[in-house]
């Protein structure tokens, strides 16, 4: 006898048809699973009545038969102490970076050498070389397999969260990770936005008539503060629909650092120096973890181990002495709260509603600092652990076709600006951060030199005018340009970043019709710089960053000048100029050719003004020929054509 | 004759509509569909039509269509756990056979 769940009316599904999907949220520390049974979301618990899943694998073979055991959760923690280079934990970590990246030697785990073949960096374990995607993969896989036995069936599909701050990099990684793991991704969603829906904000913020519901919507805090990530992020709800208004945060930065701040205490007052042992410093990160806790509900923690070199420790942690040592962190998660409100142009007044989410909200010192920080009391009803694996269970519910209730449209932000390199190395900004997704944006350009056939598209993110400073994501040619002036080429671009918050960049040569696109399959490879210092450094190098770019503008186009002169000069130059005005136009353009070496704006252009003015009568005399010959044996209506068509080319750039 | 549920039917019932938030009973019904003839319909109620039955049981309102009735009278309403699974379940006196899933029936 099948087991039936209550639909609303008249949606009840055919027999095998029901549409079963769920929510995951796969954190740094702990993953959960959540669906919607009867009209109300539950997190699905395992066979011991566990909902949280811890986010550990554990990998061993078997060294008769060479079979490979993975192991997820609990029973993967257990092996963290005893064989902890094959015991991966807090992998969300390593999402999406690429070699050399800080959070590799800090994850403590073993990387095998990186070489051409392997873009990705690999875990080095019993099973193999595996990435954080692999990894990754396996914990879905448990989800998945815990879901299908609790719901009596095969998925459809999983709503899977992802921090806000994720850059695209890290979301196709979550999406690879799915795949593998035989998940079918309805959708990725920031973990605020889905702390929203679990909430039900929307309707009880407008239900309740809060004084700060004004005609501009309500605006709502998320303060996300889990195992590895901190997120902040302010979202506007407007009759029922959720946009969230700015994101900031600090992708490392969570209760992993809470640790081990409590680690350096114990190491300081045991005086046990640096620990080297893999064992020793999972046992050590374990027991600031349970002091940590203890500590959220009383005053103080005992610490008692004994290490494998035999020194032992014991002490006391008191709740003023843990929140003493953690305030440097809590002031950290402030200051993203700064930035969000500056980004929206919002005062902390004005927010309606402070959300908390994640374990470390448990801690009633951070509570404490959040609600002075917004002058109001925070929302922790809902257990902070599974908050957002709720929201993300009835949005997967929308997704899958099991609710008509489809005014429930989330928009999300890109969190940073996507764009590509022009000449000379500057970042042109096709989408600006913040933009809410799915978005799409087209821009037109043109051709550097005459005869051009062929158009490098080097797509970037990052807020900084460099290229060099932004981030590569992705390289490829429009080809088959038919031969023209430069200038006259009208290559059409499109930005489209699809709800996920996806990126496909298509490049279209109008005239030709040469088409070129690429999916942004994420540069896992290249070295990536923290988004949080990204943010920073383009805010720290603001009038450089204008200084560089005015310089580079000129170079541009001193070099165009130069190059176009040139072209006509090889033509006709002794056509139209006898040698004293030919020798002079030389000495001009020299002057500019050095100017270019030079890292001086005004310098080069006056130099191109001096050029442009030695040219003047050179190129009139041209401009005339061509007029006489372009009209010669023409009818007057003739001539009139030909100026539509010029006056058309002219706006193409 | 009637339909009655479990306690723990009725438990659930009345925790479901409580989250709801509105709803004035459960519908039960039948309709024709699936591997074997016909398929049970279980949903939120929010009206009574005109050719609805209305039966109360442990404060819960089963609401009823003539047509389903004929299939239905005598049911049981239940709930259970399989495994990690959990649903209702119809004790229907009615049904002759099943599909090996349970999802749909015949008279």
């Amino acid at each position: 006898m099948a087991l039936l769940q209550i639909a609303e009316p008249g949606e009840s599904t055919a027999p095998h048809q029901h549409r079963l999907a769920v929510g995951i949220d796969l954190g740094t520390t702990n993953s959960l699973v959540a669906t919607v049974r009867s009209g109300s979301p539950v997190v699905l618990p395992d066979e011991s009545g566990n909902v949280i899943l811890p986010s550990v694998v554990h990998y061993s073979r078997n060294d008769d038969s060479g079979k490979c055991t993975v192991v997820v959760g609990d029973a993967a923690r257990d092996h963290a102490v005893s064989d902890p280079l094959n015991t991966i934990s807090s992998v969300k970590r390593l999402m999406g970076k690429g070699h050399g990246d800080r959070a590799l030697s800090e994850s403590g785990n073993q990387f095998a050498q990186a070489d051409e073949d392997n873009q990705v960096p690999a875990i080095a374990t019993a099973c193999g070389d595996l990435t954080a995607i692999e990894v990754s993969a396996d914990i879905l896989e448990a989800l998945r397999s815990r879901a299908e036995a609790s719901l009596g069936g095969e998925l459809v599909g999983a709503v899977i969260t992802v921090p806000a701050y994720f850059d695209d990099a890290q979301r196709q990684a979550t999406k690879d990770a799915a795949r593998l793991a035989g998940l079918h991704v309805l959708r990725l969603l920031n973990e605020p936005t889905a702390a929203a829906i679990a909430y039900g904000l929307d309707q009880s913020l407008s239900s309740a008539g809060q004084e700060t519901a004004t005609d501009e919507g309500s605006l709502v805090a998320i303060y996300d503060f889990g195992g590895g990530t901190f997120d902040i992020s302010l979202l506007r709800m407007t009759q029922g629909l959720f946009e969230v208004l700015a994101t900031a945060g600090d992708t490392s930065l969570g209760g992993d650092d809470l640790d081990a701040a409590v680690v350096a205490w114990i190491t300081q007052k045991g005086e046990l120096g640096e620990i080297t042992d893999a064992g020793d410093r999972k046992l050590l990160a374990m027991q600031a973890k349970a002091a940590k806790q203890a500590l959220s509900e009383s005053e103080s923690a005992t610490i008692s181990f004994t290490l494998s070199s035999g020194a032992s420790f014991n002490r006391s942690l008191s709740l003023s002495e843990f929140e003493e040592l953690i305030e440097p962190l809590v002031a950290r998660t402030l200051q993203p709260c700064r930035r969000v409100l500056r980004d929206a142009g919002i005062d902390a007044a004005a927010v309606g509603a402070v959300v908390m989410v994640g374990g470390s909200t448990r801690i009633p010192r951070v509570r404490e600092a959040i609600s002075e920080f917004f002058g109001r009391r925070v929302l922790c009803d809902i257990d902070p652990d599974q908050v957002v694996a709720v929201g993300a269970a009835l949005q997967a519910d929308v997704l899958a076709g099991n609710k008509s209730d489809t005014d429930m449209l989330l928009l999300d932000v890109i969190p940073l600006s996507l764009g590509l390199e022009t000449m000379g190395g500057l970042a042109e900004k096709v989408i600006q951060r913040n933009t809410t997704i799915p978005v799409a944006r087209a821009q037109e350009f043109t051709t550097y030199k005459d005869g051009q056939t062929a158009m490098s598209i080097h797509v970037v993110q990052g807020e900084r005018e460099l290229v060099d400073d932004c981030r590569s994501l992705a390289r490829f040619e429009l080809r088959d340009i038919p031969p023209m002036v430069a200038g006259k080429a009208r290559i059409q671009v499109i930005f489209q970043v699809d709800a996920d918050g996806l990126l496909t960049v298509s490049a279209i040569e109008k005239e030709s019709g040469s088409v070129a696109s690429i999916d942004v399959k994420p540069s896992y490879g290249l070295k990536d710089t923290q988004i949080e210092s990204m943010l920073k450094d383009a805010m720290a190098s603001a009038s450089e960053d204008m200084q560089a770019r005015a310089l580079a503008e000129q170079r541009v186009e001193a070099e165009r000048v130069l190059l176009a002169l040139q072209g006509a000069l090889q033509a006709d130059g002794e056509r139209f100029l006898n040698a004293d005005e030919l020798a002079e136009i030389d000495k001009l353009s020299g002057a500019v050719a050095s100017a270019i070496d030079s890292d001086d704006v005004d310098r080069i252009k006056d130099s191109v003004k001096a050029l442009e003015r030695g040219s003047e009568s050179y190129v009139e005399r041209r401009m005339n020929a061509s007029v006489r010959a372009a009209m010669s044996g023409q009818s007057i209506d003739r001539v009139g054509d030909s100026l539509t068509d010029t006056a058309s080319t002219d706006s193409a750039t | 004759m009637a339909i009655t549920l479990t306690e723990t039917a009725a438990e659930h019932v009345r925790s479901y509509l409580e989250k709801r938030g509105k709803g004035f009973g459960l519908r039960l019904g039948v309709r024709t569909t699936g591997c074997s003839g016909m398929a049970y319909v279980l949903e939120f109620a929010d009206e009574v039509a005109a050719n609805d039955n209305v039966f109360e049981d442990r404060d819960v309102k089963v609401i009823v269509d003539d047509k389903s009735l004929v299939y239905l009278d005598g049911t049981e309403l239940d709930y259970g756990k399989e495994g990690l699974n959990e649903g209702f379940k119809f004790n229907n006196p009615n049904v002759k056979d099943e599909c090996g899933c349970g999802e749909s029936f015949n008279v």
